[in-house]
């Protein structure tokens, strides 16, 4: 496909326009084209915006009581605001946000209308019914009247107790989002109806490796929820095992991290070329990613249990070996981000070896975002690489190394391409120009820094063996030694860094609300919404990769090698034994 | 499928890189000797360490420090919310021999680090963690419980102390 570079990162394109009968110029933007599922898509992503702005409002009180810059919470409330912090922005503000995006993405590359209007309903419903059970008890437990609460943290670990209610709500969101994935799927078998022989477009290829990632490995929450913990809360069954149940939890709980990354993956290759002013270098290499995230992100859970007694030495080098293995398709994406980019540069007429990348357009917020958000994510991946090393894990541990490390990922790498990705998505979703475009111009670079200053002293401190969760890192009998800086210098770095980062969720929520309640409907947009073809098309890959029941039938396998036996260890001796009562009794 | 030069290149020296952090690893077990904690510390049922029943187990004795026959075994509690012993008075262990830990709760799930080093283990309700630990130097070492554990966690610490040989006194064997 010829397109003019130059045009196709700035306004809407003749493209973008079709005559009509009575002679008069129809947009074709993609609320234009797909009300419907425009409007499925605007209502997840302002349900992921309000949760990110009470997220992170809770953040900023931690980072501000944890460095003892200002305390307005007792410390025994701590924990609960952690609760709401890590629910809010790790299960909530992802799980919308990725379904706002791929119910944009699914259609946009199908060419095809979501098939059933109730299912569209129903998963909306279930997914925000599960959300306000669930974001209803960790606030509770702030109020003294409201008898629910939930100071479980995002990890629910048994025998720490919630109210049913927190975990009746979390198994909505997840069962919801299992209904979200049925509607991409059957929109993709309508638009399959009418090409039998044509490959899936890139898009939708990765929507849909990205769901059977998500049912194969949130199965395992699904049942540590409704099989164990709902009985158990609720009085039926008097004990749980805390190590199969936090098993369970962490067979969902890698997997859940790429379920945050992937769709800023989907950005990255399909989007970000395009902003950069050129073309994604190879549409077959980035199916190969996502068939390997596929594959490979389930069976390695057991690296979050490096430390955890009761699990074999074997079975955690195996799930190590995978780990490893899971960096070769985040290692491919970096080598296409860079080359897409340095390729867009190029056919705007940059030179030199590094002299391209000032070339490259970074005044726009959409590029700049998404393109720093890359940059964060690599530094993410390095102390992710430290992590996953079975014997270097035990000095970071537990520390607040890991926060820092999971900061860059998915509060960075997801949180920051979302942000972005909307200042240009939003206007496609709504009809309406961007608002405040100055603000949202800088705003990227707010959060860039604030996470430089933040995620480097948490690193740092993670070092000096300073705990992660908790309200009052000072103690009587310990000591900390920064191996790097001081103490006392990482705890401003980490207070001046979390109020920028809160600055910045703040001026990027002045943009969405200003854009929702200023935009006028119906205006010539900035942006369009035509994505090039790549260098490398589909037609050069064999059509294996499009075989999806192929590699779901091989993730299935790897899972079960991975886990089949650790977990007949785990339930031989006694599925509910050695068993734990509620605590708080 | 055309794959360009340089992608092709990448994508070798990425499978070099992965390759050689697993053989990193491998050599850390095999080499050094740096062990896991794993499943030999054995289960135990929550609630008889809770009522101290340790004469109904194999694998915990009573909190305390031994000096046996086998070396010095150090049995802890991590509980709501001190470690026993540790938090009260120091554990005291003896330099420059291997030193058994088996750390469990009879509550919710904790952890054991001393901040700043490689001794690092969950304590999960129903698992005793066993590890071994060498402490080359005397001087203290503050233990954090870094798992949240309620909503009195960050009080949660103690100390393990390390004298010389001749300073060392065990508890009973």
């Amino acid at each position: 496909m010829a397109t003019e570079h130059g045009t196709e990162t700035g306004f809407e394109t003749e493209q973008e326009y079709v005559e009509t009968e009575d002679g008069t110029r129809r947009r074709l933007a993609f609320v234009d084209r797909f009300p419907e599922a425009a409007r499925t898509a605007r209502i997840c992503l302002w349900i992921a915006f309000a949760a990110f702005g009470v997220g992170a409002l809770f953040g900023l009180i931690q980072a501000l009581h944890r460095t003892n810059t200002l305390r307005i919470i007792p410390s025994s409330d701590y924990y609960t605001i952690l609760t709401g912090h890590g629910v809010l922005l790790a299960l909530v503000f992802t799980t919308f946000g990725i379904a706002g995006l791929f119910h944009w993405a699914n259609t946009r590359s199908l060419g095809v209308s979501p098939t059933s209007r109730r299912l569209t309903q129903g998963w909306l419903w279930t997914m925000s019914i599960g959300t306000l059970l669930a974001a209803g008890t960790i606030v509770g437990g702030l109020f003294d009247w409201i008898p629910a609460s939930a100071d479980v943290l995002y990890t629910f670990y048994a025998p720490l107790e919630a109210h049913p209610l927190f975990y009746i709500g979390a198994a909505l969101l997840i069962v919801g989002s299992w209904g979200a994935g049925l509607d991409w799927f059957l929109q993709y078998r309508e638009w399959r109806s009418h090409n039998p022989d044509a490959r899936i477009p890139l898009q939708s290829f990765m929507v849909m490796t990205t769901m059977l990632m998500w049912y194969l490995s949130s199965a395992g929450v699904a049942i540590e929820v409704v099989f164990f913990l709902i009985p158990w809360s609720l009085g039926l069954i008097s004990q749980v095992d805390p190590l199969l149940t936090r098993t369970l939890f962490w067979y969902f709980g890698h997997p859940v991290v790429y379920f945050w990354l992937l769709p800023a993956y989907v950005v990255w290759y399909t989007v970000l070329p395009k902003l950069a002013g050129g073309r994604l270098f190879s549409d077959p290499l980035a199916r190969v990613t996502f068939v390997l995230f596929l594959l490979l992100s389930t069976p390695v859970g057991f690296h979050h249990q490096y430390t955890d007694p009761g699990i074999a030495s074997g079975y955690k080098l195996v799930a190590m070996t995978n780990t490893f293995f899971l960096l070769l398709p985040s290692l491919l994406t970096l080598f296409t981000v860079v080359a897409s980019m340095e390729h867009g540069a190029r056919q705007q007429g940059a030179k030199g070896y590094l002299a391209w990348l000032k070339d490259l357009p970074w005044e726009r917020p959409e590029f700049s975002g998404v393109a720093l958000a890359g940059i964060m994510f690599a530094a993410g991946g390095f102390s992710g690489m430290i992590n996953a090393g079975m014997n270097i894990n035990y000095l970071i541990h537990n520390t607040i190394w890991v926060p820092g490390h999971f900061h860059l990922t998915v509060g960075t790498a997801y949180a920051l391409t979302l942000m972005a990705i909307a200042y240009w998505l939003v206007p496609q979703l709504t009809g309406k120009r961007l608002q405040f475009r100055g603000m949202a111009a800088i705003q990227p670079f707010v959060w860039f820094v604030g996470m430089v200053l933040m995620s480097n002293a948490m690193h740092r401190g993670g070092l000096a063996g300073i705990p992660r969760r908790t309200a009052e890192p000072q103690y009587d009998q310990v000591t900390f030694d920064a191996v790097v800086g001081t103490v006392g210098e990482m705890r401003i770095q980490i207070a001046i860094g979390g109020t920028l980062l809160f600055v910045g969720a703040m001026m990027f929520l002045a943009v969405m609300a200003g854009t929702w309640a200023l935009g006028k409907p119906n205006s010539q947009l900035r942006v369009n919404g035509s994505i090039p073809e790549p260098l490398s098309g589909a037609e050069e890959s064999p059509r294996v990769l499009d075989n999806l029941k192929l590699w779901t039938a091989i993730a299935i396998a790897l899972v079960l090698l991975a886990y089949g036996i650790p977990l007949y260890d785990m339930v031989a001796d006694g599925i509910l034994w050695p068993g734990s009562v509620p605590f708080p009794e | 499928m055309h794959v360009h030069r340089f992608e092709r290149l990448w994508f070798g020296v990425s499978l070099v890189l992965i390759v050689a952090f697993i053989g990193t690893i491998i050599y850390g077990a095999v080499g050094p000797g740096i062990a896991m904690v794993d499943d030999s510390g054995g289960t135990v049922e929550p609630s008889v360490i809770a009522d101290g029943n340790y004469e109904q187990t194999n694998n915990f004795r009573e909190p305390g420090v031994y000096d046996t026959e086998d070396g010095v075994e150090v049995y802890v509690i991590a509980r709501q919310y001190f470690f026993q012993p540790g938090t009260t008075e120091p554990i005291r262990v003896p330099a420059g021999e291997p030193i058994s830990f088996h750390v469990t709760s009879p509550d919710v799930t904790h952890g054991f680090n001393l901040a700043g080093t490689n001794v690092n283990t969950m304590v999960i309700p129903g698992q005793v963690a066993e590890f071994s630990v060498t402490f080359e130097e005397t001087g203290e070492h503050g233990i954090v419980c870094h798992e949240y554990c309620g909503s009195g966690h960050h009080t949660m610490e103690g100390q393990v102390v390390v004298v010389e040989q001749s300073e060392f006194e065990g508890g009973e064997n």
